[in-house]
């Protein structure tokens, strides 16, 4: 690859590919932030 | 009837025994013939239908049928029907046991099924939606299987794990709905890549949205018609709760079901007018276009909310197995029956005998797996104990 | 907005994200995917064709497919409609009495080699590859043999190795990648003995199809079949009839097939995004619900057990002036017969 995505498949390819790592990033960091959003919370 | 069944579950060859006993034996025949013969030796596929009804059935209606456990889930720990709350169990280990099958079955359709891990490890083919269904579907079967963990643990003994595990039921159900929302439609989504295949009454930018609704409605069906059968079948299993709950959990299943049914219709006909489909419900496959909308979707929505209305318990278990037989109609229309309907009939696909034996083999075991958790563990009822809410 | 563009990718690659983001944030500039500049392709004219089953021949022979069931110089075959399937990567099929034109016409059949390939879009293991030379390659040490891509394939070309019990592959043209990187010619065009077959750069081929539709207006249909179609083929077809009477789809659009999957693809992530607050939000308002359920019912508990503590009371020193005009044996008994009412009711209240 040369920089350049000469079709939709390699562009899709690639964009999918950090998108679905993103998606793992979210969901953990979703997670961490709604524990330090009600960490202070009394019950 | 039951001094009956007392008697006989002292001998091995009760009925039930018997009939399973034949079916396994007959797939497990089937199975060598798979694995040595390829599906050629066993199957109709041919290189204009690649699938047949093991994805049609085991794959797609399998897990829509599974979906109760998310659905129930969802209702009792975020929406707080606390109501429902004898309802989980059943409908988790409903849902695992169906996906657990939904790969089993895979494990026969793919050529080389020890290379089911190659999409995660090996090479990501990202693009695919068949990708996100493999990822969703191998994830939530992980999510089923801690969450219906509980109930192994405590008919083992393991306190410390199990209150663990009970610590993570909001994440976990939280990651299974959005696990199920994703590959319930995705599973609709795979044919949005062949439009020229599917035929358009059934081909819909909507598609996924459609499999997603209809996934809830197979999964509230499935919890009302499952604990019919279990309540006729396995009663003495169930604690005074169970009993108690079982006709609420059936309304309020039933009503949830009429008005998602309610819901669904009035998509399918937005679907129809978006594509301006109107002059294709005269055709052929236009009629049974109808056949599904109406028979099929409009009648068990109908006869769900008279149901409800009436608290008639008996139209609604029915309706419940109408409702199922819709869902199965729909995915066996979707990947079997409007798809390759450009094909001269010559070409087209019907199931050969043995791939049904593997299909009835496979819900088998799942029968047998189902009847040998519930008549020890702690399922239908809870365990003594366990007494604080699970 | 360049400076702005420029500025922001210097930050990007200080941040050292240049190579995980600096590159495609420059290809993301490119909307439209043009594939790749200079690929091959092949040019098949069926006014050309005289259904010689060379092709099929060479074809089987360069890439060693086991011999045919009918011997390639066996004509009647042509009669029958044939697909290609394990053993045969392409053949020619035969089409009948058309208006205008003495002979029959004939059709070859093969991988397209599509610019976006829909096989390609669809394997969740990458086992497709579109080359840069043109040819979409298939990789069968990945292949865990789903058929997907027989199912995504607009075409109905990747064929199955349903008899193998164990190492199914997807078979299908190669155009023939490893002969054309030597440089040479893909087996079926150097044996085809007319000019059917021409291959050559894609972009060249176009122009030359439309050289001779322009040149032949009477002979060629004004289309030439897979310059658009599913966003274009490598493979070019100019005929003399409308493709549809060759059994050639027309309905198939020009979307590419990447794209038709693409909007349920990106709404995965919003899913994942959101799904989780608007969850967690149901939660928290069932729970809240069920907090203020509780206290009201605390409250209401507790009110009511003041009640019949109080009520207990009044009966209790009523009971007792009463007992002072009777007897003393009457007194106890009265007592302890109001004390156990209200133990009772305050045991049923508060339970
Ligand atoms: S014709 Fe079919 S198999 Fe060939 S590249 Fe296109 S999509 Fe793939
Ligand atoms: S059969 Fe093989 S090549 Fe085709 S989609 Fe599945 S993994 Fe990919
Ligand atoms: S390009 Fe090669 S593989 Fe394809 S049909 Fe021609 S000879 Fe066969």
């Amino acid at each position: 690859m040369d920089g350049t995505f000469y079709t939709l498949q390699e562009f899709m390819t690639y964009t999918e590919g950090v998108t679905y790592i993103l998606i793992l990033a979210i969901l953990l960091g979703m997670l961490g932030f709604w524990i330090f959003l009600v960490e202070r919370d009394e019950n | 009837m039951s001094e009956k069944a007392a008697a006989a579950s002292k001998s091995f060859f009760t009925p039930f025994n018997v009939v399973a006993g034949i079916i396994v034996i007959i797939g497990l025949i089937l199975t060598a013939l798979r694995f040595t013969g390829g599906l050629a030796a066993v199957t109709n596929l041919s290189d204009y239908n690649p699938w047949g009804i093991w994805i049609g059935f085991d794959l797609l209606v399998g897990v829509a049928l599974a979906a109760g456990g998310f659905v129930t889930s969802a209702a009792v720990y975020l929406f707080g029907m606390k109501r429902y709350h004898s309802a989980v169990r059943p409908a988790i280990l409903t849902g695992f046991l169906g996906y657990a099958l939904v790969v089993l079955a895979l494990n026969y359709d793919v050529g080389r099924p020890w290379r089911l891990p190659y999409p995660f490890v090996i090479q990501q083919g990202t693009t695919s939606v068949l990708f996100e269904v493999a990822a969703c579907v191998a994830l939530y079967l992980a999510v089923l299987f801690i969450e219906f963990s509980p109930a192994a643990l405590e008919w083992l003994g393991l306190r410390k794990a199990r209150r663990i595990v009970v610590k993570l039921t909001l994440l976990l159900t939280i990651f299974g709905v959005v696990l199920s929302t994703l590959h319930q439609s995705s599973l609709g989504a795979l044919f949005l890549i062949a439009p020229s295949k599917l035929h358009p009454l059934w081909y819909s930018p909507y598609i996924p949205i459609y499999f997603f609704i209809t996934s809830i409605i197979a999964g509230l069906s499935m919890v009302i018609f499952e604990s019919t059968l279990s309540y006729r079948y396995l009663s003495h299993k169930m604690d005074e709760t169970h009993l108690k709950e079982k006709n609420d959990v059936t309304l309020g299943f039933g009503k949830a079901a009429s008005y998602v049914l309610a819901g669904y219709f009035a998509i399918k006909v937005i679907g129809i007018s978006a594509g301006n489909h109107w002059h294709l419900l005269g055709t052929s496959y236009g009629l049974w276009f109808l056949v599904e909308l109406f028979g099929f979707v409009a009648l068990p929505c109908f006869l769900y909310a008279v149901g409800v209305r009436d608290k008639n318990l008996k139209l609604i278990r029915w309706t419940a197995v109408l409702a199922l037989l819709g869902i199965i109609l729909n995915r066996f229309n979707v990947c079997l029956i409007a798809f390759n309907w450009h094909l001269p009939s010559s070409e087209r696909y019907f199931p050969h005998w043995m791939e049904i034996g593997i299909s009835v083999f496979i819900v088998t075991i799942g029968v047998i797996f189902y009847k040998f958790i519930v008549t020890r563990m702690p399922i239908l009822y809870k365990h003594p104990e366990y007494s604080d809410s699970h | 907005m360049s400076i702005s563009r420029r500025k922001f990718l210097g930050w990007m690659g200080a941040a050292g994200l240049g190579t995980a983001f600096g590159s495609p944030a420059h290809a993301a500039a490119n909307k439209h995917f043009k594939g790749y500049p200079e690929s091959l392709g092949v040019l098949f004219d069926n006014m050309l064709c005289i259904g010689c089953r060379n092709c099929e021949a060479g074809c089987n022979k360069v890439n060693e497919l086991p011999p045919p069931d009918r011997p390639f110089d066996d004509l009647t075959v042509l009669s029958k409609k044939r697909r290609t399937n394990t053993k045969v990567f392409t053949v020619v099929n035969r089409y009948d009495h058309f208006k205008g034109i003495k002979n029959p016409l004939f059709r070859k059949i093969q991988c397209n080699h599509c610019l976006e390939p829909a096989c390609a879009s669809a394997c969740f293991v990458r086992a497709f590859t579109k080359t840069k030379e043109g040819p979409v390659t298939y990789d069968p040490s990945v292949c865990v043999g789903c058929r997907y891509c027989m199912i995504a394939c607009p075409f109905e070309i990747p064929t199955y190795e349903y008899d193998e019990p164990l190492t199914p592959r997807i078979r299908k043209c190669t155009m023939c990648q490893p002969r054309i990187i030597d440089g040479k010619l893909p087996g079926c065009v150097e044996i085809c003995p007319t000019e059917a077959l021409s291959f050559g750069k894609r972009g060249d081929l176009i122009k030359i199809a439309r050289e001779r539709i322009k040149k032949y207006p009477d002979r060629y249909v004004d289309h030439i079949y897979g310059e658009h179609e599913m966003g274009g083929t490598s493979w070019l077809y100019l005929s003399g009839v409308p493709f549809k009477e060759l059994a050639m789809r027309e309905d198939l659009g020009v979307t590419p097939a990447p794209e038709l999957t693409a909007g349920a693809l990106s709404a995965v992530p919003m899913v994942a995004g959101l799904w989780p607050v608007l969850l967690t939000g149901l939660y928290a308002v069932s729970k809240r619900k069920e907090k203020i359920a509780k206290i009201e019912q605390q409250q209401a508990i507790a009110s009511t057990l003041e009640k019949a503590n109080a009520e207990a009371e009044s009966k209790l020193s009523k009971a007792l002036a009463k007992a002072q005009k009777e007897k003393a044996a009457a007194i106890s008994k009265e007592v302890k017969k109001a004390l156990e009412e209200a133990k009772k009711t305050q045991e049923k209240e508060g339970s």
